[in-house]
């Protein structure tokens, strides 16, 4: 087994527990950060039990943005790779842009300056399809990850000479506590593990880019990004 | 949201009540005056169903390990698949398993499940430790053998009444590797199917599948299937088995008293005469099924349900004469029919085998078909048998009550923990459990 870190931020969401322990099942061992440690103290102790790794859990709060530089530095060992899967649909506009946008595009930075000095690892954020155009019923959510995916695709660009992979993920309609209670069509909805299995699938073979978890996701959004506004605006979506 | 069991039947309208914790499990217990918690829905009939339920397998996580003794500690809705993928490799296995790794640790407690080693090793209770209950007055009462013993007794294969199953600890068993040395007898008729299995009571791990559409000389002619882990040095490996997956119901004609026939005697005839020997994995030899994603769709939409009853041993015999020439005269043939040779009953008042033969069958939902199997039912009572509650989706009050003699001390455990009755599901109605 391998001993590597890895840097889960947001470590408390269902689809972040599922990458965290398709990796931990792969060897990996487990950084978890999240606001609620209470959960993460019981998610560190199944990845101990079940796959035989270490895994730490870490106090991290995206909205507390001077807070980010000290608790990237104290993580030890430092990660080889960084999983970003916090976000939020509820609140005002505020915390929605700065949790989704700014409290990421902040720790992300530190990040990919750690990566560039080291020459070193990955990062995989979890962004939406929401992003990909503003819709009524979810535009703040969404425009929020509409930054967070510009901001990944520059990551990208940037250290693309460094050899360090970035990896924007859009899970389209998945199976969570997020979702539960709406009625998802079967067919487009992932399930956490499978975000898990692609994410881990794509970063294995060191493979940035942009991952649609069910491909008929890439499709269903192009056709939404090319509804002329006459139609758009009529519909409910 | 649209509701069943594994065997398609019945199936209700029933409303989630999604829980992330303790918490929300208590509140759920506040805010709703009944209600079940459900596993990975593999029972057959109406155990997990009721118009609300708990979805349990968000209760997933693991938290101790013992290396000394093999005791593990996780949380309800932990699949045995999960468990096998962890610590066969490790080189520990299921104390008891059933014969699907699909299930929960919950759903194996409530059910008290038993596997091809019932003879020698009882149900899954007996390797349990201890038991985190919710009960309905909102406590969690962790609850043993020497802790509370009759709500311990009643909890196991108590179908979920006596509260929410939160976390439990029981034993897996250290295994020298994960190679199955399996060996097949072949029988002719049910008097050598018999013979066969009082032959090898030594046998760690034993079953029979039964060919049920033959009759007179043919009668009970069987594939008994011995095994236990090889100790010659084989490898601890585990990958999980998934070949096929049966992606919609089939139609109804597809099973018929000509293709379940036909079916059944190739597979008795591809078998070599006397006994053969083969090294087989854990998915092979245990979960032979799991292999076909969906396979309760091969019954077609309406469903089928399975029909498992167990005879003491003294009247196995002519009992299972009477019930297998019923089967066949009226070819009401099903693909699986697996016999069992059991060990004695344990103390939990509800828990299914006792010392004698069980009998497994699937029939395909067809009129008339609950009409035959009162009668079968007849035949089994009067032979001193009872039906498995985890297959059940039909079965009369008064059948079910005078199989289970000890009836009484489970109502009596119920009524003390939850005297409102707020934990039930379809089948306790039915029943009036």
């Amino acid at each position: 087994m391998s001993n590597k870190w890895l840097l889960v931020l947001g470590a408390g969401s269902d689809m972040a527990q599922a990458v965290a322990r398709q990796f931990a099942k792969n060897g990996w061992s487990m950084h978890l950060a999240s606001r609620n440690t209470e959960n993460l103290e019981a998610e560190s102790a199944n990845l101990a039990v079940r796959f035989g790794v270490e895994a730490r859990s870490h106090f991290f709060d995206a909205l507390d943005l001077a807070s980010h530089a000290s608790f990237y530095k104290q993580l030890d060992p430092a990660p080889e790779g960084v999983v970003l899967a916090f976000g939020t649909m509820d609140g005002d506009v505020e915390t929605v842009i700065n949790t989704n946008f700014t409290g990421a595009a902040n720790i992300l930075e530190i990040i990919a300056d750690d990566f560039e000095t080291r020459q070193t690892g990955f990062i995989v954020g979890i962004s939406s399809v929401a992003g990909d155009r503003g819709r009524q019923s979810n535009y703040r959510y969404g425009s929020a990850k509409a930054g967070l995916t510009a901001f990944l695709s520059g990551l990208r660009h940037r250290l693309f000479s460094s050899g360090v992979p970035v990896l924007t993920v859009k899970p389209g309609f998945t199976a969570t506590k997020m979702t539960e209670g709406m009625d998802l069509p079967e067919r487009l909805t992932a399930k956490p593990d499978d975000v898990g299995e692609a994410v881990f699938r794509r970063v294995k073979k060191s493979r940035g880019g942009t991952l649609y978890v069910k491909p008929v996701w890439r499709y269903i959004m192009l056709i939404i990004i090319h509804l002329p506004d006459f139609i758009f605006n009529r519909t409910k979506l | 949201m649209r509701l069943s069991g594994w065997g398609n039947y019945p199936v209700i309208d029933a409303q989630p009540l999604w829980c992330h914790d303790t918490g929300g499990l208590k509140q759920s217990l506040r805010e709703t005056d009944g209600m079940i918690a459900r596993g990975n829905g593999r029972s057959y009939g109406d155990s997990a169903l009721y118009d609300r339920f708990v979805p349990m397998r968000r209760f997933d996580r693991f938290s101790g390990f013992d290396e000394n003794t093999g005791l593990l500690v996780c949380d309800a809705g932990v699949l045995l698949s999960d468990i096998i993928e962890s610590f066969l490799p490790r080189g520990w296995f299921l104390g008891v398993t059933p014969g699907t790794r699909l299930i929960t640790v919950g759903g194996a407690i409530a059910s008290d499940v038993h596997g091809k080693n019932h003879h020698v090793a009882g149900c899954f209770s007996e390797t349990v430790a201890w038991i985190d209950l919710l009960t309905a007055d909102g406590n969690i009462i962790r609850t043993g053998p020497d802790n509370d013993p009759d709500l311990f007794f009643a909890t196991c294969g108590g179908m979920g009444l006596t509260g929410i199953i939160r976390q439990a600890a029981f034993y897996l068993k250290k295994v020298p590797s994960s190679v199955i040395d399996q060996a097949i007898v072949k029988t002719r008729n049910l008097e050598e199917t018999f013979a066969a299995f009082e032959q090898n009571a030594e046998a760690p791990y034993s079953v029979a599948w039964i060919d049920c559409l033959q009759t007179g000389g043919r009668l009970g002619r069987a594939l008994l299937m011995t095994g236990d882990f090889s100790d010659d040095g084989g490898p601890l490996v585990y990958h999980e088995k998934k070949i096929i997956d049966v992606p919609v119901n089939l139609p109804a004609f597809t099973l018929n008293s000509f293709s379940v026939r036909a079916f059944n005697a190739l597979y008795y005839n591809m078998a070599p005469n006397g006994t053969s020997q083969k090294r087989v994995d854990v998915d092979s030899f245990f979960y032979p099924l799991d292999a076909v994603g969906n396979w309760n769709r091969i019954y077609g939409k309406r469903g089928f349900v399975q029909y498992q009853f167990i005879l003491p041993k003294t009247s196995s015999f002519s009992g299972l004469e009477k019930i297998l020439d019923e089967i066949a005269r009226h070819r009401q043939g099903s693909f699986l029919a697996v016999l069992k040779l059991h060990g004695p009953e344990n103390q939990c008042p509800l828990s299914f085998p006792l010392e004698g033969y069980s009998l497994a069958l699937d029939f395909k939902l067809t009129p008339g078909l609950f009409s035959f199997l009162n009668r079968l039912d007849a035949v089994m009572l009067d032979h001193g048998g009872r039906t498995y509650l985890t297959k059940d989706a039909r079965v009369n009050r008064d059948t079910f009550e005078k199989g289970y003699e000890r009836l009484e001390s489970f109502r009596a455990v119920r009524d003390r923990v939850d005297p409102g009755h707020v934990f039930r599901s379809l089948q306790s109605e039915r029943l009036g459990l």
